[in-house]
């Protein structure tokens, strides 16, 4: 079943062109990763399918719906979940805060102003299962913006899937992370979006090849294959356009 | 659980027994002023401090109850509506809620500079209307009622201040448990969530329009409390009740009480109410001390005076906070004194009279003799103040660490 499908998708600021016609089909349960150097539109092409920015022209739908004009909130309702990738959390709020306003929608609180947050026990149970997923459930008295970078991204993850979203877009998981970091996070990525759709936007090619099963090269605004990572490995105007020289230079 | 309940029941008890320690005119009448700020610093918290909306004309929500509150005592008085003047600061509410639902619907669109623009220029055109529209507003005399005609609570009319106060206490009381409620609720963490970070709200389901809106309309509504508590007070309100210096007045009692906690806007409140009402009596520069304490205490207690109690949570629980009382004393007494001196030179330099008397000293504006003796004092004090900082900085940072434990 096709989760998430772009077709023609343009963006132009201004006068420039970022996304020239993009087509995309994700399927449900896929692991889907999004290459290209930089500038190529990656984190444009993931603002387009979350709702932060509007698509110049073409379509995108979500579960057969049209979202090309919605905000983000009706689209996080939807169930598609992201992450960013400069930290984006509830800087003064605590870490248990952050994932219990994450969970609040999805639990059906809404815009409440007639609950009392501290009587709700399934929220604040699925809460703590949360921390203890990303593994802060110690720290989760801490106003997140005293976390260590690597917890923030922890944080950061976990606001994404708390929801228990179909899909999740994670924008370089791993950005600024020293390499046993990335590993953990990579371990916890697996872990936490196990039996849901995945696209993620990532440099490090060691980690793409290893959580992808299928991955898409964006160059220039546009996709030049989709494909396995076996297939993309091998196809020279992939290797040409971006891998090549990563490759060789890693 | 048993600690909340606990504070709870405490306040409403400070708020109950009050008045049998302190039964003078003046302090009755300097309850009601404060129980009245009380709500309404807490209600403009609810934008600046939960929200992260900073509001220069947030007194159009309680001018606004205010007005209306009187009108609706008017129309008791002539028996047009027959009610307990008991629900006047309902009425206040009600129409503090009203006008937000109204003015919040394009105002609370984006926070920031935004925000704060718009609520600056809806300040003025409602100041200015009420200088047009007089039939409504009473013009510069502002309107005034009569709350002892409406039918009697219970056999009370309401005649005695302290009656009032006893009616006041009990808005109040209400007022701050709802407004402290509301933050315990999805919406009022939301607000919270918004204020650290729109973007991300947004991709948690929620619109930060809608989420700064219902704080935008539930801080209409308790400013219109305190308005109709203003009008049951003082039976009459004028202009001045929703212009921009009430505005700006509300702004301070919150910054200086603290804004990012619950009780900040409370002592804030209590602090300017005894500024305005006692300081007064024996200034007419009250208004100057009163800025130059918003400026101090923006650039040494960012986080008000409820954050410079909170700093010491940590060295209370360690046991160590009777280790800085000497510390603070040597510190705070010339610091006291480089105050002192500082006032009396102001004071001489306002005063019109020949000698006055300054803290049982004699000073004389037009010798030579009191300035020169004040200003002695001022260096001295101010050099020994800065000579004991260190001292104050090596106890604090004594009361506050322990061996071996870095992480707090």
């Amino acid at each position: 079943m096709t989760l998430l499908s772009l077709r023609q998708v343009h963006k132009n600021f201004g006068e420039t062109a970022i996304i020239r016609g993009v087509d995309l089909n994700i399927e449900a349960g896929e692991r889907h990763a999004i290459i290209g150097p930089n500038g190529a539109g990656k984190s444009t092409l993931f603002h387009l399918i979350s709702g932060l920015h509007h698509v110049s022209s073409g379509e995108i739908r979500f579960k057969g719906e049209e979202i090309q004009d919605k905000p983000p909130y009706e689209i996080s309702r939807l169930g598609m979940a992201r992450s960013f990738q400069v930290t984006n959390i509830f800087a003064r709020l605590n870490v248990f805060e952050n994932i219990r306003c994450a969970l609040l929608w999805p639990e059906g609180l809404r815009y409440s102003f007639w609950h009392l947050l501290g009587r709700q026990d399934p929220l604040n149970e699925k809460t703590l299962a949360v921390l203890e997923q990303i593994g802060l459930a110690d720290k989760m008295h801490y106003p997140a913006g005293e976390l260590a970078y690597a917890q923030q991204r922890a944080l950061e993850l976990g606001i994404a899937i708390a929801s228990g979203a179909e899909m999740i877009l994670l924008d370089e998981p791993v950005a600024g992370m020293s390499h046993s970091e990335a590993e953990q996070a990579v371990d916890l990525i697996r872990r936490v979006t196990q039996d849901k759709t995945l696209i993620m936007v990532e440099h490090d090619m060691n980690i793409v090849f290893e959580v992808a099963d299928r991955i898409s090269v964006l160059v220039y605004g546009e996709i030049i294959a989709s494909d396995t990572p076996a297939a993309i490995r091998a196809n020279p105007k992939v290797q040409e356009a971006y891998l090549g020289e990563v490759v060789s230079g890693a | 659980m048993i600690q909340r309940v606990a504070i709870w029941l405490s306040y409403l008890g400070a708020l109950l027994l009050l008045p049998l320690f302190f039964d003078s005119v003046l302090a009755i009448s300097i309850f009601n002023q404060m129980a009245i700020a009380i709500v309404f610093a807490l209600s403009y918290n609810m934008l600046l401090g939960q929200g992260g909306m900073l509001s220069f004309g947030h007194a159009v929500y309680f001018g606004l109850g205010g007005f209306l509150a009187v009108h609706a005592l008017v129309m008791i008085e002539f028996e047009t509506v027959y009610f307990s003047v008991v629900l006047i600061p309902l009425v206040g509410g009600l129409i503090g809620l009203l006008a937000a639902v109204f003015i919040g619907s394009f105002s609370t669109h984006k926070a920031g500079t935004v925000f704060a623009m718009i609520s600056l220029g809806i300040g003025e055109l409602i100041a200015a209307s009420s200088l047009i529209f007089v039939g409504f507003f009473g013009g510069e005399a502002g309107v005034s009622g009569d709350r002892t005609y409406g039918p009697p609570f219970f056999g009370i009319e309401f005649l005695r201040d302290v009656e009032v106060y006893y009616l006041a206490a009990f808005w109040v009381f209400l007022a701050t448990l709802f407004m402290y409620l509301f933050t315990q609720t999805p919406a009022g963490r939301m607000a919270n969530a918004v204020r650290d970070n729109p973007e991300r709200a947004e991709f948690i389901g929620y619109s930060a329009r809608r989420v700064r809106y219902i704080s935008f309309c539930a801080a209409g509504f308790f400013a219109g409390v305190a308005g109709g508590l203003f009008a049951l007070n003082y039976e009459f309100i004028t202009e001045e009740n929703l212009n921009a210096a009430t505005s700006g007045r509300v702004l301070l009692m919150a910054y200086i009480g603290g804004l990012g906690y619950f009780i900040g806007p409370i002592i804030g409140a209590v602090i300017l109410t005894l500024m305005n009402s006692l300081l007064s009596n024996f200034t007419d520069l009250w208004m100057l001390y009163l800025g130059i304490l918003f400026v101090l205490t923006v650039l040494f207690l960012p986080r008000g005076f409820a954050g410079f109690i909170m700093m010491h949570q940590v060295a209370w629980i360690r046991g160590k906070l009777t280790t800085l009382a000497i510390p603070y004393l040597l510190t705070g007494i010339p610091a006291g004194v480089f105050a002192a001196a500082v006032i009396a030179m102001v004071e001489m330099s306002h005063s019109e009279s020949d000698a006055f008397n300054f803290l049982g000293l004699s000073l004389d504006p037009g010798g030579a003799l009191s300035w020169l003796l004040m200003l002695v004092l001022a260096s001295a004090s101010l050099f020994a103040t800065r000579s004991s900082l260190p001292q104050l900085r090596a106890a604090w940072e004594g009361a506050n660490s322990l061996p071996g434990d870095e992480t707090e």
